[in-house]
């Protein structure tokens, strides 16, 4: 028999739009309001497992050619970089700092060192899981 | 500072390290040779010591190896320590010229053998010229090692490995129990240094280590002597090369017990202990060894349970000796002549003995056996080695004209004069001493007449011999010869030993008598018609005629226990060891999981559930509590009642499932605690665990679909509900306690201020404590990596894809 998904793949494209966008926010605002790396990353990975669930993975790695095994180290040397970072300006390891800056179109906005630590995070929750989930995938 | 002494004192292990080298590159001349000027010039060198420590006298040096710990190189010559260097020297030098013509430069491995005796001679001189315990209790454990290596040198037959492991185990087990009462003994005063030990000996009297710290240097003393009933591994030993048999197992390592007894005399000699001990523990050996002599057929089992004897008795007077630290002087005092004996004895031993047991190792070289059944008639053919075994074995009997007949006259002299001592409790089993000391005197002469006689008259059966006898080379005999001769000079002059040798060695032995004035010793041949006199008459009378009717009695010896009664214990007890800790191991190493998990489980409840009640920590504090809300109340219901299906239900798919609704249950009590930030995580978190148990479900084999159910255990219940009752009474206990106000009113305080957030979780987790975050997520990498290479790396398997 044969059988067709057309809903849900058309669903998918809209709803992991949404999701990632979700993350996003979530990510951006983990410093506020409830959130974070952590689970910026975990989301993104679940918009990403859903992608996988509704179309195959050959189809996702085409549209998103990313090796989540490098995303791993990059996003641990990110959270080493902010620690050996702080070294420049002779403070301790992983001093974090934040300031408030004027930008042109966005007005004033609140930037912190703690944003690339939190990057570091996020890559890593979504390099790993994505390696967990696609190595079991994929496993025959 | 290092100094001249310290470099003689391990020069022998200098050379161990030139040995090697000499053997491959001058293969042409036999190593020996080399070997030979150590001892000689050490010998020389330690003879330039004998004005020094004439009367009381004695040379300090001292280098610094940890001053940190009081631990220091203190090399310390007095009499008794020069007395033994020179029979280490000496005998070395005879020993290693002997073993020149005995060892066969083509076939043997010589560097091996004299890398390990010179090892054995630096470790030897360094145990009788120490002063610190730690020192001498270091050169001790080498001679047990360096001991072990030559007893073991023809290491392709297997009864060497089993003696020489046997010498291991036992004199190991003593000389830790050494190094545990020497630690007793300076945890009491203080120092490690004997000649302060010895200052301090008061303060150890009265210390209630005093006995634990005797008995156990008493232990190593005893293992390392083969004294009765650790005597079993000297027999053992004879599979050792003979020059090593007449180098350590007769005249030095035995007698490094011998040494200690002597040194720490001052310091125990009070105690009627130590009286007992070692004067009953000697005569003891002394009586047993001269017994199982005479059983034997080899003429080196002979000659071990001989040395056994020997030792036994040279003890047995320095435990008589004792006695004389009871009187204040040595005027009249009649018992230092026991402690002048003892160290007669043991020069006079070790010639002799020496001498044997070389002429032993010439009747094995030159007839290629030494079993009594088969020597015989070798006098006409061996003259000069009969000479030898005559003297040294007559020597050894206690006959005149030589030094034995003297040692055993003031050993009859002593045991004798014991019977008068008042204190110890001597007066009611005090007369068994000269008895057991008679009968055994008699046993050594009757096998010291077989060991002459059977080995040299008779009629020659030449067939039952593997070679042809005949006079050994003279380098073979030179050693033992110049050995007799010393037997002969000590015994018409013993007198020329007492001023250099006999009374600096006794003052050492008693330095509180020494200050008092000279010992006085005299040793001579005729001191009219004493006691002893007649004792040694009856010794050659009765020991004559039980030698003439040896054939009709040494039946008896077969419902006499024999040695193999004690070696049978050691070897059960080994097999016991074995078997009990195989025993042990399989009972509780299962290999099965779930036995560990009782073990960790039971061991933590038990510990803890102690040390709460134990330490009176339980206790239930209501005070901080807040009321539980109907919301909380529904969700605990949830909660025990998704634990329960998952702990009773006999479907995984239902286990997984109410695992899921326990997750999410739990995460909803975080919403309840207003925790958002956990409840997000939880929620995802779960979603991905569920998933992936269902995973795994899926891909079970089906046969385990058979066992499906779970099996009742009436202990896993048990441990379970104490587990949990033991986590929730703590759980009480700690919420109850709160000892210091809690850090958290910082971070609210500070997350904006100093790290410009608002949400102050992901501020600790980012900020205040990020460190942790790092090292998380670097966990998180490694485990996802490792998934990966789980699944992708199969090396083994055999399946190739």
């Amino acid at each position: 028999m044969k059988y067709n998904d057309v809903i849900l793949q058309t669903v998918t494209k809209f709803i992991s739009f949404l999701i990632f966008l979700f993350a996003i926010y979530i990510f951006f605002n983990g410093h506020q309001e409830p959130g974070g790396g952590f689970i910026g990353g975990l989301m993104t990975s679940a918009a990403l497992v859903l992608l996988l669930l509704a179309f195959d993975m050959e189809t996702v790695r085409r549209a998103m050619p990313i090796d989540y095994k490098t995303m791993i180290a990059i996003g641990l040397v990110f959270g080493v970089g902010t620690g050996v970072g702080s070294f420049f300006f002779s403070t301790p390891f992983l001093s974090q700092t934040f300031g408030y800056f004027h930008f042109p179109v966005l007005g004033e906005l609140e930037l912190t060192t703690t944003l690339a630590f939190d990057l570091g995070v996020y890559l890593t929750v979504v390099g790993a899981t994505m390696t967990i989930i696609q190595t079991i995938g994929e496993d025959k | 500072m290092f100094t001249i002494l310290h470099l003689a004192i391990i020069a022998p292990f200098l050379a161990a390290v030139l040995v090697p080298l000499l053997y491959k590159f001058i293969p042409r001349i036999h190593t020996g040779w080399f070997v030979l000027i150590v001892p000689i010039v050490l010998f020389s060198y330690f003879l330039t010591y004998l004005p020094d420590v004439s009367g009381t006298g004695s040379v300090i040096k001292t280098f610094e190896w940890i001053p940190s710990l009081g631990i220091n190189y203190v090399a310390y010559v007095d009499g008794l320590g020069l007395l033994f260097a020179l029979l280490i020297t000496g005998i070395g030098a005879l020993v290693v010229l002997y073993s020149i013509y005995y060892l066969n430069k083509h076939k043997e491995q010589l560097n091996n053998f004299y890398t390990y005796l010179m090892l054995f001679m630096g470790a030897m001189l360094g145990l009788t010229l120490s002063d610190n315990l730690i020192v001498l209790y270091t050169f001790w454990e080498i001679t047990s090692i360096s001991s072990f290596l030559l007893i073991s040198y023809w290491y392709t037959k297997e009864k060497s490995r089993y003696g020489a492991l046997k010498s291991l185990l036992i004199t190991f087990i003593g000389g830790f129990a050494l190094l545990v009462g020497f630690v007793l003994i300076a945890s009491v005063t203080g120092t490690y240094s004997i000649r302060g030990i010895l200052d301090a000996s008061d303060q150890l009297a009265a210390s209630p280590l005093f006995l634990p710290a005797m008995l156990l240097i008493l232990l190593g003393a005893f293992t390392k002597s083969a004294q009765f009933p650790f005597h079993i591994w000297l027999p053992d030993a004879m599979e050792a090369p003979t020059p090593v048999s007449a180098y350590l197992h007769s005249a030095t390592m035995v007698k490094a017990g011998i040494y200690l007894v002597a040194r720490l005399t001052p310091l125990f000699a009070v105690s009627a202990y130590w009286f007992w001990l070692v004067t009953g523990f000697g005569l003891l050996t002394l009586i047993w060894g001269s017994l199982s002599a005479i059983r034997q057929t080899d003429l080196k089992g002979i000659l071990a349970y001989s040395t056994v004897s020997q030792l036994g008795m040279i003890l047995s007077m320095l435990g008589a000796g004792a006695a004389a630290l009871h009187y204040d002087s040595v005027d009249n005092n009649a018992y230092t002549v026991a402690v002048a004996a003892a160290i007669f004895h043991l020069i006079n031993h070790a010639t002799y003995k020496g001498s044997l047991f070389m002429m032993a190792g010439i009747i094995d070289h030159e007839t290629g056996t030494r079993d009594i059944r088969r020597l015989g008639g070798l006098m006409t053919l061996m003259p000069i080695s009969f000479t030898i075994a005559v003297i040294g074995g007559f020597s050894m009997a206690g006959l005149p004209p030589f030094n034995g007949f003297l040692s055993k006259e003031m050993f009859f002299m002593s045991m004798v004069e014991i019977t008068h001592f008042s204190q110890y409790g001597m007066g009611s089993i005090g007369l068994l001493l000269p008895i057991v000391a008679w009968t055994a005197s008699i046993f050594t002469f009757v096998y010291c007449m077989i060991l002459v006689f059977r080995t040299f008259t008779g009629k020659l059966q030449e067939e039952k011999l593997p070679a042809k006898p005949h006079e050994a080379p003279f380098g073979m005999l030179l050693a033992p010869l110049i050995l007799v001769a010393l037997v002969v000079v000590f015994g018409f002059f013993p007198n020329t030993l007492v001023p250099a040798i006999i009374e600096p060695a006794m003052a050492s032995i008693m330095p509180e008598l020494a200050q008092t004035g000279s010992f006085g010793v005299d040793i001579y041949f005729w001191h009219g018609f004493s006691p002893e006199l007649f004792m040694t008459i009856g010794v050659v009378l009765l020991g004559t005629i039980i030698f003439l009717v040896l054939q009709k009695w040494s039946s008896i010896y077969a419902v006499f226990p024999d040695n193999r009664l004690f070696n049978q214990t050691y070897n059960r007890f080994l097999e016991g060891i074995e078997r009990t800790s195989y025993t042990v191991i399989s009972w509780h190493m299962t290999g099965l999981v779930r036995d560990y998990f009782i073990y960790i489980f039971s061991f933590t409840v038990v510990l803890l559930l102690f040390s709460l009640f134990g330490t009176g920590a339980f206790a239930i504090d209501t005070a901080n509590m807040v009321p539980v809300t109907p919301y909380e109340a529904v969700l605990s219901l949830v909660l025990v009642g998704s634990s329960l299906i998952l702990m009773f239900t006999r479907s995984r798919l239902k286990a997984v499932i109410s695992l899921g609704v326990l997750g999410y249950t739990v995460a909803l009590f975080f919403v309840l605690f207003r925790a958002p930030d956990l409840a997000l995580t939880q929620l995802t978190i779960e979603t991905v665990s569920v998933t992936l148990f269902l995973l795994c479900f899926y891909h079970f084999p089906q046969i385990f679909d058979a066992l499906k159910e779970t099996k009742f255990h009436a202990a896993n219940l048990v441990i379970s509900v104490a587990v949990g009752l033991t986590v929730t009474l703590i759980g009480l206990s700690a919420s109850g306690t709160r000892l210091f106000p809690a850090i958290s009113d910082y971070f609210l305080e500070n997350s904006y201020k100093e790290a410009g957030g608002n949400n102050v979780v992901n501020v600790i987790l980012v900020d205040f404590r990020g460190f942790d975050t790092l090292l998380e997520i670097l966990v998180l990498g490694i485990a996802s990596l490792g998934v990966y290479s789980l699944i992708k790396l199969r090396l083994a398997g055999g399946e190739n894809k």
